[in-house]
C-alpha cells in the first residue's frame, strides 16, 4: 500500500473534448424524440481518455488495503484468501453474454453449475435444498424470515408477530426481522457469552415465528445447549434460523441442520472464499431443512427425471420472488471453483484450522489483552481492551496502531456486550509467521500503551489518510463533487 | 506434500501451534460441540481437483450453454464493456478490501464510491446517491419501504402497471411481509392511465407511487404534471430508469420524483445470466436521512487532507438495529467501481452515443419488421428509445419466432404472451446481425 494519500477525484481530471470511449459506426438514420421527453440539461459527467482514466484508478487502488496487501483479522467477516483461478472463471465471456431470459435449454451447462452448488450447499448445510438467489448475507436473512413467514402463513398461523434475537447478534438480524415484517424481542446472554436458556424459555409462546442464532455466537463461543434450544424452540411452534455469518469453523465439525436449524443463509464471500469487493457484490445463499423447499423463493432450479435442469418461475406456494433472477451467478462460479478445489477432505480442514488459527492469537495474547469470556473459542475471539486500563488506550486506539504495523484492525465495538471489544478472526488461510508477526505487534501495542501511550492514542502515523473528521462529515453532508 | 495450496499450514506447524494453545489435538478444540451433533464421517462431496481440472470441468459446463446473440432487454441489457473496466476491477487491492471501516487505509474505495455517488447525481438529477442496492428490482422495493417510512400511517403505494413483472414481484413480495398495500395503476395503450391515477391518489392514503420509465414494454411515459399531483397528496414519486437511458429521456429529477431508483446494469455491465448487476437509489436533500444503505462523505483529515469516510451511519442496522432504515449492511463496491469507470470512460457524450446509436437501430429493425407483415408495433403512436414490443399478425406467434430466431443463434427478445414480444437492440449490435433478424422473420 502507498503511504501517500492519491488525493485526485476523476473529476479533477476532466478537461472539455476529451473522451475515453470509441463506439461503432452505424448508417441507420437518426430517431426524433418528443422533445418534451427528453433531458435537457447534460449530467455534468468527467470527460478524460482511456490513459487518464486507468492511471487515475490505479493510483486510487494503491490506497486501498485488500487481503492480498495483508492480514485482515476482522471479527465475523471471514476474510479467507480469494483464489485467483475463481475469478479467472468467472470472467470468462460465455457466461458474461448470457442474457438471464434465455431459455432453458440454451443454459443446460449454466444451469448445471447453478444446481450442483446448490446440493453441496446443502451437504455442507445439513439442509433440504438451497436456493442460490439472494444477493447478500443481509439479503439471505431477510429471504430465510419470509420463507419462515410464509410457513406459518401456510398454516394459517397469523398470531406469530415476533422473532427473538440473542443481545450479542449482528445489528443485521433484527434489522433483517424488522423488513421481514415482525418485532423484534431480545434474548440475554449469560456471562460465558451464550444464550441464556431459561430466559430464551420465557420468551417462547405462541407469538414467536422464530429465533435467530449464529452457532459459534459472536463472541466465537459454540452454544453448546443448541439440542435444547432447538427443541424449546419447535416446542414452541417457531422455527430455528442460523445466521451462516460464522459458518466458517463449522466446517468439517458439524451441519446446521444436524443441530436442529430449519432455515439458514450462508455468506458466500465468507466461508466460500469469493472476494467482498470494497462491500459488494456478495452472495447469501438460503436453505431449508427438507419439509420447507416449497417456500423457497421464485425462481427454482430443478433437476428434471430425464436428467436436464429447469427453471421454476411461478410455484404458488413459494414466499414469491427476491430477485428479478437467479442471484449474483458469478459469484456461484468462485465458490463452486473453491469447494471443488478443496474436496469432500480440504473442505473439511478448513473449520478446524481456523479455529486454531484463533485459539493461538488468543493464548499468545491474552496476558495482555482481558479476555472476558474463558474456554477454546471458535473461529473467532473477543478481547475488552488491554488488561491494564490505566493508561488510557482504548480499543480504537489499537485498531488505528495497528494500521500504522501493517495490519488491518480487527473488529471493533462489536459484539455490544463489552465496552472495548476488539474481535478478532484470522482464517485458516494464513500461516504460522504471519499470526506471530500479527501477535508481535498487538504486543508491542501494549508495551506502547505502558511506555509511551501518546504514540497509540495519536495513531495512525503512516498512513495515506489521517483520522478524519467523522462529525463534520455527518454534520455537513457533502456527498458528491458539486458539493465540495 | 503441501496440505493444500490455499493452506499455509503443515503438520509441523500444526502441532507447534496445538501445543502452544495447551491442546493435544484440533478436535479438542471442539470439546464443546456435543458428540452427536458431529459431523458423521466425509462430506458427500467431490474429491478435490487440481486447478487444470477445475478449467476442464468448467470449460465442459459452458459447452453445454447455447450462446446467442442478444436482442432481449426488459431489465438486462447487452451494451459493451471497454476493456479498461475489467483490468482496473480485477486490481485486488480493490476486489479483496471489505466495508471500508478504517478510512485511513480504505482512500480508494471511499473515492470510487463518492465519485460513483456524484456521477448518480447528475445523471439523475437529485442531490444524494447510496452505494447499497443489489439491483433494480430490490431498490424500487427498498424505495417503496422508504416512502411508507417516511408516510408515518400511510400503507398504499401504487404501482404503474408498465412495470417490469419481475420488479412488480420483488416489490410485492417485500410489500406482502412489510405490510404495504400495493395497487395496480392500469395501463392504457401501453403506458400508465393518468386518470387512474388521479382518481386512486383520491381515495387517499397514498405513500407512493411507482412508475418506469421507459417502460416495461419500452415506451416513454409522459409524466408531466405527476410529481404536483402526488406531492399534493403527500405521497411520494419514485421514478424507476434504466441508468443508461438518463443521458437522454428526461431525469427524475426534471421530472420533479423523490426517489430515483432502477438497474444500472445497461451501464456497460456483462449481463453475466443475472447477475452480479448494481441497483441505484439516490433522493433528495430531504430524504437522505431516510435513505437506506452506505453513504460516502467528504470530510477533512487532521493533516487538512481532503479524504472520505462512511457518513450518516446513524441510519444503519449496526447502530439502529431493529429501528434502521433498511436491513442493507453492504454496499455494492466493485459494482460502483464498474459503474464509475464506464461513466468516467463515457461521459456524457458517450452514453448519449450509446442511446443514439442503440435507438436508431431499434428503430430501423422495428421498421423493417412491421414491413414483413408479420408482426406491428404494439403501440405505434408511443416513442420509445432503443427497446420496443412488438404484437405478432396472425396466425403467427411469439413462441414461434423466438424458435426460428434460436435455430440462426439469435435470441429474439422476451415474450410478454403469445402475441407480444418485448425486442432491444444495443449499439453492439451488427447490421448483419440486424439482417439475418429481418430475414427469419421474412422466412417464418
Amino acid at each position: 500500500m502507498n503511504r501517500k494519500l492519491y488525493d485526485k477525484l476523476i473529476f479533477d481530471h476532466s478537461c472539455p473534448g476529451r473522451g475515453g470511449y470509441d463506439l461503432p459506426h452505424r448508417i441507420y438514420p437518426d430517431v426524433k424524440l418528443p422533445e418534451d421527453l427528453l433531458r435537457t440539461d447534460t449530467p455534468a459527467l468527467p470527460e478524460v481518455d482511456e490513459p487518464t482514466v486507468v492511471r487515475h484508478y490505479t493510483n486510487q487502488s494503491t490506497n486501498n488495503f485488500g487481503v492480498d496487501t495483508g492480514f485482515y483479522p476482522l471479527g465475523s467477516c471471514t476474510m479467507k484468501y480469494n483464489p485467483k483461478i475463481n475469478e479467472a472463471l468467472a470472467a470468462n465471456p460465455a457466461i458474461a453474454g448470457l442474457h438471464p431470459h434465455q431459455p432453458a435449454d440454451t443454459v443446460q451447462g449454466a444451469l448445471q453449475l447453478y444446481y450442483m452448488l446448490q446440493t453441496m450447499l446443502s451437504e455442507i448445510g445439513g439442509m433440504g435444498e438451497f436456493t442460490l438467489n439472494p444477493f447478500a448475507g443481509a439479503h439471505g436473512e431477510l429471504t430465510g424470515l419470509m420463507v419462515i413467514h410464509a410457513y406459518h402463513d401456510s398454516r394459517d398461523d397469523a398470531a406469530r408477530t415476533k422473532v427473538i434475537v440473542p443481545d450479542s447478534a449482528h445489528g443485521t438480524n433484527p434489522a433483517s426481522a424488522a423488513v421481514a415484517g415482525y418485532e423484534v424481542v431480545e434474548v440475554k446472554s449469560l456471562p460465558d457469552g451464550t444464550v441464556d436458556l431459561d430466559d430464551l424459555r420465557s420468551k417462547l409462546d405462541g407469538t414467536i415465528a422464530a429465533v435467530m442464532l449464529t452457532n459459534p455466537n459472536t463472541v466465537g463461543m459454540f452454544e453448546r445447549r443448541i439440542p435444547e434450544i432447538a427443541e424449546a424452540v419447535h416446542a414452541a411452534g417457531a422455527l430455528l434460523y442460523y445466521d451462516g455469518a460464522n459458518l466458517n469453523p463449522m466446517l468439517g465439525v458439524a451441519r446446521p441442520g444436524d443441530m436442529g436449524f430449519d432455515v439458514m443463509h450462508i455468506n458466500l464471500h465468507k466461508t466460500f472464499s469469493t472476494p467482498h469487493g470494497g462491500g459488494g457484490p456478495g452472495a447469501g445463499p438460503v436453505g431449508v431443512r427438507k419439509g420447507l423447499e416449497e417456500f423457497l423463493p421464485n425462481p427454482r432450479v430443478v433437476k428434471t427425471d430425464d436428467g436436464r435442469y429447469d427453471i421454476i418461475t411461478d410455484s404458488p406456494s413459494a414466499l414469491g420472488r427476491i430477485s428479478s433472477w437467479l442471484g449474483n451467478y458469478t459469484v456461484f462460479i468462485k465458490a463452486w471453483a473453491y469447494i471443488l478445489s478443496l474436496g469432500a477432505n480440504g473442505v473439511a480442514k478448513v473449520g478446524p484450522l481456523a479455529t486454531l488459527n484463533a485459539n493461538y492469537v488468543m493464548h499468545a495474547l491474552r496476558d495482555l489483552y482481558l479476555l472476558p469470556i474463558e474456554g477454546p473459542c471458535k473461529h473467532e475471539f473477543v478481547f475488552d481492551g488491554l488488561i491494564d486500563k490505566s493508561t488510557g488506550v482504548t480499543t480504537l486506539n489499537i485498531a488505528k496502531r495497528l494500521l500504522d504495523l501493517g495490519f488491518h484492525a480487527p473488529t471493533i465495538y462489536f459484539p455490544l456486550l463489552f465496552h472495548e471489544s476488539l474481535m478478532i478472526e484470522p482464517t485458516e488461510t494464513e500461516s504460522r509467521e504471519t499470526l506471530d508477526a500479527f501477535i508481535a505487534a498487538m504486543r508491542r501495542i501494549a508495551q506502547e500503551a505502558a511506555e509511551n501511550p501518546e504514540i497509540v492514542k495519536t495513531a495512525p502515523h503512516d498512513t495515506p489518510a489521517r483520522r478524519p473528521d467523522d462529525t463534520e462529515a455527518a454534520l455537513h453532508p457533502k456527498v458528491k463533487f458539486a458539493d465540495l | 506434500m503441501a496440505l493444500h495450496k490455499y493452506l499455509p499450514h503443515t503438520d509441523d506447524s500444526v502441532r507447534q501451534m496445538l501445543e502452544a494453545c495447551g491442546v493435544a489435538s484440533l478436535d479438542e478444540l471442539y470439546a464443546d460441540v456435543p458428540a452427536e451433533l458431529r459431523l458423521k464421517g466425509k462430506y458427500a462431496l467431490p474429491e478435490a481437483l487440481a486447478e487444470s481440472e477445475i478449467a476442464y470441468a468448467f470449460d465442459s459446463l459452458m459447452r453445454r450453454n447455447l450462446p446467442l446473440v442478444c436482442f432481449a432487454g426488459a431489465g438486462a441489457y447487452d451494451h459493451y464493456t471497454p476493456a479498461a473496466i475489467p483490468a482496473m476491477l480485477s486490481r485486488s487491492e480493490f476486489a479483496t478490501a471489505y466495508t471500508p471501516y478504517q478510512p485511513e487505509i480504505s482512500q480508494g474505495t471511499l473515492q470510487y464510491i463518492f465519485e460513483y455517488q456524484s456521477m448518480m447525481c447528475s445523471l439523475t438529477g437529485l442531490d444524494v446517491s447510496n452505494a447499497s442496492m443489489y439491483d433494480g428490482a430490490t431498490a424500487t422495493a427498498e424505495a417503496m419501504i422508504m416512502a411508507v417510512n417516511s408516510a408515518r400511517k400511510r400503507r398504499r403505494v401504487l404501482v404503474s402497471a408498465t412495470l417490469n413483472p419481475a420488479t412488480a414481484a420483488v416489490v410485492n413480495t417485500y410489500a406482502r411481509y412489510h405490510r404495504i398495500a400495493v395497487e395496480v395503476i392500469p395501463q392504457k395503450d401501453g403506458v400508465t392511465d393518468r386518470a387512474e391515477l388521479e382518481m386512486m391518489l383520491g381515495a387517499g392514503d397514498v405513500a407512493g407511487v411507482i412508475v418506469q420509465t421507459p417502460n416495461y414494454r419500452g415506451l416513454l411515459e409522459d409524466l408531466s404534471g405527476w410529481a404536483d399531483l402526488i406531492h399534493a397528496a403527500k405521497a411520494l414519486l419514485i421514478i424507476n430508469t434504466p441508468a443508461i437511458a438518463l443521458a437522454s429521456v428526461k431525469s427524475q429529477g426534471e421530472w420533479g420524483a423523490d426517489i430515483a431508483v432502477g438497474d444500472a446494469q445497461s451501464l456497460g455491465m456483462p449481463l453475466n445470466y443475472g447477475g452480479p448487476y448494481l441497483g441505484y437509489m439516490c433522493t433528495t436533500n430531504a430524504l437522505m436521512r431516510k435513505m437506506p444503505g452506505r453513504i460516502v462523505g467528504a470530510t477533512t483529515d487532521e493533516l487538512g487532507q481532503r479524504v472520505f469516510v462512511l457518513t450518516l451511519q446513524a441510519r444503519e442496522q449496526h447502530i439502529r438495529r431493529q429501528k434502521a432504515t433498511s436491513n442493507i449492511c453492504s454496499n455494492q463496491g466493485i459494482m460502483t467501481l464498474h459503474a464509475a469507470i464506464y461513466m468516467s470512460l463515457m461521459g456524457a457524450d458517450g452514453l448519449r452515443e450509446v442511446n443514439r446509436i442503440s435507438a436508431n437501430a431499434a428503430h430501423y429493425l422495428a421498421s423493417e419488421l412491421q414491413n414483413t407483415g408479420k408482426m406491428k408495433l404494439s403501440n405505434p403512436s408511443k416513442p420509445y428509445l432503443n427497446e420496443f414490443t412488438m404484437t405478432m399478425t396472425d396466425p403467427y406467434t411469439t413462441g414461434q419466432l423466438l424458435d426460428a430466431l434460436k435455430q440462426r443463434g439469435i435470441l429474439g427478445g422476451v415474450a410478454i404472451d403469445d402475441r407480444e414480444v418485448i425486442i432491444a437492440v444495443t449499439e453492439k449490435r451488427t447490421p448483419q446481425e440486424i439482417n439475418e433478424y429481418i430475414e427469419t422473420v421474412i422466412n417464418l
